[in-house]
């Protein structure tokens, strides 16, 4: 049975009115899938997801390639050089490279823009509060009350990421084409390692909520999955925040010098 | 207690007893509470309203949340004052009208609704703080009513099976796995009181819309209109001014009749499913 | 007939011209449904949109009706007085549906219902409403199940059925034990897609306090809007109350707190006559009372007795706990006294035997106001899990109210005022005494009798809203004479709507102005505790007549000393409250009226002055097989009685045995 032809009377012209709220033909020519996602707070949601879990995607490559480190200026520096010629002769010089960066730059600007849209619609759904603060049965952790402040933490990090070892803007010792020496010199000051713990830790948190919260917008549902999902939003935290931050202490240690 | 009018007599004399009725009415002395309640006074739509402290005393254990707010009622008309306005019909937890916000909790501290909530939770000396649910899309009418009208709109939006009376066919056309039929249920028992809205810190409607979903889509009558539900439903969800949803879980902690969290990734899926499907099927 | 009632002035009331149902048609009783569906004319539909159906109510009844209505094409203006229409009452039924769809291949027929509830009803029904019902009644299933209400089902997908109080076949259908919530939202479901097509114009928190007659058809209603106080009139070209029934003048009933008696009795003191008003409904499986606080009582499905078993000590005063009572100790009296039926007999016999029990001071609980509901056998023959599947939802309950788990003792029971079977007398077509006002569902009178047996209240409310009365209202409707009044004179300056909205507004000025000093609430609680004790489950002649002379008393009381604090301004719930007892008070002197006259024991009607030497119910068919319909005639001036005679063709009156 469609929305239109349910009516016993369909002689009389508006009763087809009578069958939906909306029929087709009276909403607009049929959105486009990108504009449906997008206009709803669900839709949001899973443009959300998706770009987080490419984020983490990158992440993971990202944290095993600081892992090398470990190995020595020559193995690292080499792996630096060949991120930016993989590829070649087929791809230019970068060119893969620039191409994670341009589709990096879509997740996070999506994904920020998303998120911003969507606390500000949370906001305005709740303007006041409970004069009782808490309740017994109130049921949050941690890391879901900072995801906001988390992510914006994260950004911010993400800026002086790029202007310490990418533009090596603010990283003053620094010298183009030695990454090692670069890393070592950024985590030889105090800041440069207290901005890095802190944004690691932020990152775990985020990723303790964000993934399951990730995986549940896009519809996994069984509760297998759903506790699967929690152990493996837990690991992934733990590793990446533990992996990134062997770097840092490594450093201070004077394990990498 | 506190009887306006102890000089009817009748009144006092209690249970319902029939011509043997030397039944001795339950004592009222032993294990009464006396409480402290801060409750939220407004007196329109457009007032400002603030928490107004009572004190009120010979409150059995026994009673129901809303026996020990009648209680308090009685009290307050016979001073004189406006009794506490709040919402509430069947008081057997299924009408879904009754809901207040107590010690921050929605229903309270137990898994149930306000008047299934009895006051044995409680202890002699408790100061309880009663609020009406918060959320935009919840207006406050006044004291501790609210205006739900908008999860109405969201069930007119497609939160139904399109079966006009008369063209429905025979019962037993469609056979209905019995775990279909089960799932149904457990999503059909969302009583409509927005407690998942007033716990959730985003205001949002999603297990509220989600336990609907879920219901007819999980059924085969409902599979023509899959698509179409849910898409309408979400907009007249994000239509009314609902938050979304940050998967904090409280709504299903609040929701008295256990409606799982897990339905809100069973609509996300549904939703995304319609999406693919380039929308109205 | 003889009249052979003391003298009426005595009694104070008078006797009437006889009423016929002159709308039920002739020809064999399974037939008149189908003849009357085809005498009925119909409204062309291009003609629909323009015509305007006041429903007020948003129950079983009311929502089946209101969205039915809507699809058919008429203009629906509805009303609820709770926030939404899923609230109505209908909501908390739990126990399940009947329909004679004989799935169960146990002998079930239409005619088997039609029997079944003929005689339940203790034949104080029309035979051709109710044989109507039972044919209706495998159409509401279908419906219901196209709608996506999700019955209980067998594993391999069909749908489930229990059998249930009074009747000896399985043809009860359920949802856990929430059917009437399933129900409600199937009907809720279907009006909300009307409202949202806007073909139902739905007012919520809004709630009638009177009827507008012009020209002797109901036209409109006076309501007050209960968020701003606004006292509004709607006009239409028919009005349908489904408004339910008036248990709460009780005070303590199973009925909503707010659920009240305003709508119809409104409607009756505008012309509209009161069917077997003494008629109500006793449920003999409610939680029993904890204290004088409680203001509602709470009911546990009557389909717990098909596994729990109903017992008290053997001796008086024997206040072991239940675990200790060894079994040759207990008396299992339903089983003892009825051994057909057992456990199952009908909610009158049952809540009876009930209350026997206690005056012999075998009553067990606080009070000695309870019996036991043991689940111990159960659990031993069907284990634990089996229990909880089927009855987990209301342990739960019970527990959350009493603080004891059924598992493990047994739960305590005790009747409780449930259901009302009178309400406005209503011809076949379901239209009262004044026409263009019709009354589906509790509200009316028609099915049931003097008894309404276990799962057909659900039946009927939906029958009437879904099949009957769309069937029949198209027949006012394309009847209406071509002078009718158009709506467009009925303005605010109409002498009828003038002194209508006059007259209710006049009514809550004088309870908010009044400088009085007892709440509304005291009043109900007294009010109750006269009708409880004198109209309750047992009545006689001196205490009814106690009664007669109480209430005025306490009327006049409430006009002298009732304090409604606040304004008519603004949401003011005890302004509401302190109408609906001010409607009350009148209402239970009316039902203590009915009660006294009729001089014989019937269904839930049980005078102590007509029984057998066992103590059951005797029937006087020679002097009562009629419909006592009652005329308003002023406040406190004696109403007049219409007798309308009930002819059995088909099941032939005979002593209602369950033993």
């Amino acid at each position: 049975m469609s929305w239109t032809d349910v009516s016993p009377v369909t002689t009389v012209p508006d009763m087809a009115l009578a069958t939906r709220h909306k029929p087709p033909a009276a909403a607009e020519s049929s959105p486009s899938v990108v504009r449906l996602l997008w206009r709803s707070t669900i839709g949001k949601k899973a443009v959300m997801a998706v770009t987080g879990l490419v984020m983490l995607a990158y992440l993971v490559a990202h944290m095993l390639g600081n892992l090398k480190i470990f190995f020595g200026p020559d193995d690292f520096n080499g792996y630096a050089h060949w991120l930016r010629t993989v590829g070649e002769p087929a791809l230019g010089y970068e060119w893969l490279l620039w191409v994670v960066r341009v589709v990096l730059l879509a997740a996070v600007v999506l994904h920020g823009v998303a998120a911003y849209q969507l606390s500000r619609r949370d906001i305005a759904a709740r303007p006041v509060g409970y004069a009782h603060r808490g309740g017994a049965r109130r049921r949050s952790s941690f890391a879901t009350r900072t995801m906001r402040w988390g992510g914006v933490i994260l950004a911010l990090f993400i800026v002086w990421h790029i202007l310490d070892l990418t533009t090596l803007t603010v990283n003053p010792n620094a010298e183009a084409g030695h990454p090692y020496e670069n890393v070592v010199a950024s985590f030889s000051t105090w800041y440069g390692n207290t901005i890095y713990i802190v944004a690691m830790l932020a990152l775990g948190l985020h990723l303790r909520h964000g993934f399951d919260a990730a995986a549940r917008s896009l519809g996994v549902t069984s509760a297998r999955a759903a506790r699967g999902l929690r152990a493996g939003a837990n690991t992934l935290a733990l590793v990446l925040t533990v992996g990134f931050l062997a770097v840092p202490f490594a450093v201070m240690t004077g394990v990498v010098s | 207690m506190n009887a306006p009018h102890t000089d009817t007599g009748s009144t006092a004399a209690a249970a319902p007893v029939g011509a043997a009725g030397e039944a001795p009415a339950p004592a009222a002395a032993d294990g009464d509470m006396a409480l402290t309640l801060r409750i939220w006074r407004q007196a329109g739509p457009e007032e400002p309203g603030a928490m107004t402290t009572y004190r009120i005393s010979g409150i059995s254990p026994d009673m129901s949340f809303l026996d020990m707010l009648d209680t308090l009622n009685e009290q307050l008309i016979a001073e004189g004052d406006e009794p506490v306005a709040f919402d509430h019909d069947c008081r057997e937890g299924i009408c879904g009208a009754c809901g207040v916000v107590i010690n921050g909790d929605a229903h309270g501290p137990q898994p149930t609704t306000t008047c299934q909530l009895h006051m044995r939770h409680f202890d002699d000396g408790d100061t309880i703080d009663v609020e009406p649910w918060r959320a935009s899309a919840f207006p406050v009418i006044r004291d501790l009513v609210v205006d739900r009208g908008s999860l109405d709109r969201i069930i007119g939006s497609g939160g139904y099976i399109t079966a006009p009376t008369g063209s429905a066919p025979e019962a037993h056309a469609t056979a209905v796995p019995k775990a279909a039929a089960d799932d149904a249920f457990a999503h059909a028992e969302c009583i409509g009181c927005g407690a998942c809205v007033a716990a959730c810190p985003n205001g949002a409607a999603m297990l509220f819309t989600a336990a609907k979903v879920v219901h007819l889509n999980v059924l085969p009558q409902g599979a023509p209109e899959r698509e179409g539900r849910v898409l309408d439903m979400v907009d007249a969800m994000d239509e009314e001014g609902f938050g979304g949803c940050t998967q904090v879980g409280a709504c299903a902690t609040a929701c008295p009749k256990g409606i799982p969290f897990q339905s809100i990734a069973d609509m996300n899926r549904e939703y995304l499913r319609a999406v693919r499907k380039g929308g109205r099927g | 007939m003889q009249d052979t009632t003391a003298d009426p002035a005595d009694a104070g009331w008078t006797t009437g011209e006889p009423l016929a149902d002159t709308r039920a048609p002739e020809g064999p009783v399974a037939e008149r449904w189908e003849r009357r569906k085809f005498t009925a004319k119909l409204v062309n539909p291009a003609n629909r949109r323009a015509r305007t159906v006041i429903v007020v109510g948003t129950g079983l009844a009311g929502g089946a009706a209101g969205a039915t209505l809507a699809e058919q094409g008429y203009h629906v203006v509805q009303f609820c007085y709770q926030d939404s229409p899923r609230r109505a009452h209908s909501i908390a039924a739990q126990g399940g549906i009947n329909a004679a769809k004989n799935y169960r291949n146990d002998g079930d027929s239409v005619r088997r219902l039609f029997q079944d509830t003929v005689k339940g009803g203790d034949f104080r029904s029309r035979e051709s409403n109710v044989h109507r019902l039972a044919e209706v009644s495998t159409q509401i299933i279908d419906q219901c199940v196209a709608q996506g209400v999700p019955f209980a089902r067998e594993y391999g997908g069909l749908l489930d059925t229990r059998s249930f109080g009074g009747v000896q076949v399985s043809r009860t259908f359920y949802a856990r034990g929430q059917t009437g919530q399933q129900l409600l939202l199937g009907a809720y479901q279907a009006l909300s897609r009307q409202i949202a097509a806007g073909r139902v114009e739905m007012h919520e928190r809004t709630e009638m306090l009177d009827l507008l007659v012009v020209d002797g058809r109901a036209r409109g209603i006076v309501a007050r809007d209960l968020v701003t106080g606004s006292i509004d009139t709607y006009l239409a070209d028919a009005v349908v109350l489904a408004t339910g029934g008036y248990g709460n003048v009780f005070h303590l009933s199973t009925n909503a707190k707010n659920s009240n008696a305003t709508a119809i009795w409104r409607a009756h003191r505008r012309g509209a006559l009161f069917a077997n008003p003494c008629f109500t409904q006793i449920h003999p499986t409610c939680i029993p009372r904890a204290g004088d606080h409680q203001s509602k009582l709470t009911l546990m499905s009557e389909s717990l007795r098909n596994d729990g078993r109903i017992w008290v000590p053997r001796t008086a005063g024997d206040h072991r706990p239940p675990q200790e009572i060894p079994e040759d100790e207990r008396d299992y009296y339903l089983e003892r006294a009825y051994p057909a039926f057992g456990n199952l007999v009908p909610r009158d016999i049952a809540s009876r035997a009930a209350k026997n029990v206690c005056d012999e001071g075998r009553g067990v609980g606080p009070g000695g106001q309870g019996v036991y509901l043991d689940f111990t056998d159960a659990i031993e023959r069907l284990g634990r899990a089996a229990v909880e599947q089927k009855y987990g939802n209301l342990f739960e309950m019970y527990e959350r109210i009493t603080d004891e788990s059924p598992y493990e003792t047994p739960m305590r029971i005790y009747p409780a005022i449930h259901y009302t079977m009178g309400g406005l007398w209503v011809d076949y077509d379901l239209q009262t005494t004044v026409p263009g006002l019709f009354a589906i569902g509790e509200a009316n009178f028609s099915d049931h009798g003097a008894n309404r047996l276990g799962a057909s209240a659900l039946m009927q409310g939906l029958a009437d809203g879904y099949f009957i009365l769309p069937s029949t209202l198209g027949d006012y409707l394309a009847t209406l004479p071509r002078d009718l009044t158009p709506r467009s004179e009925l303005g605010p300056d109409h002498p009828v709507v003038r002194e209508v909205v006059g007259e209710v507004t006049n009514r809550l000025h004088a309870l908010l102005v009044n400088p009085g000093d007892r709440s509304p609430e005291s009043f109900q609680k007294q009010l109750g505790e006269v009708l409880w004790e004198h109209c309750g489950m047992a009545r006689d002649a001196a205490g009814l007549r106690r009664a007669l002379s109480e209430i005025p008393r306490l009327r006049e009381e409430f006009w002298n000393r009732i304090r409604v604090p606040g304004s008519g301004e603004a949401l003011n719930q005890s302004l509401e409250k302190a109408h609906r007892v001010s409607d009350y008070l009148e209402l239970a002197e009316l039902m203590c009226r009915d009660a006294l006259h009729r001089e014989e024991s019937c269904g839930g009607h049980f005078r102590t002055e007509s029984q057998t030497e066992g103590g059951e119910a005797e029937r006087d068919d020679s002097r009562f097989q009629y419909v006592a319909a009652w005329e308003f005639t002023g406040e406190g001036k004696p109403p007049v009685l219409h007798r309308e005679e009930l002819e059995f063709q088909d099941v032939l009156p005979s002593r209602r045995s369950y033993a």
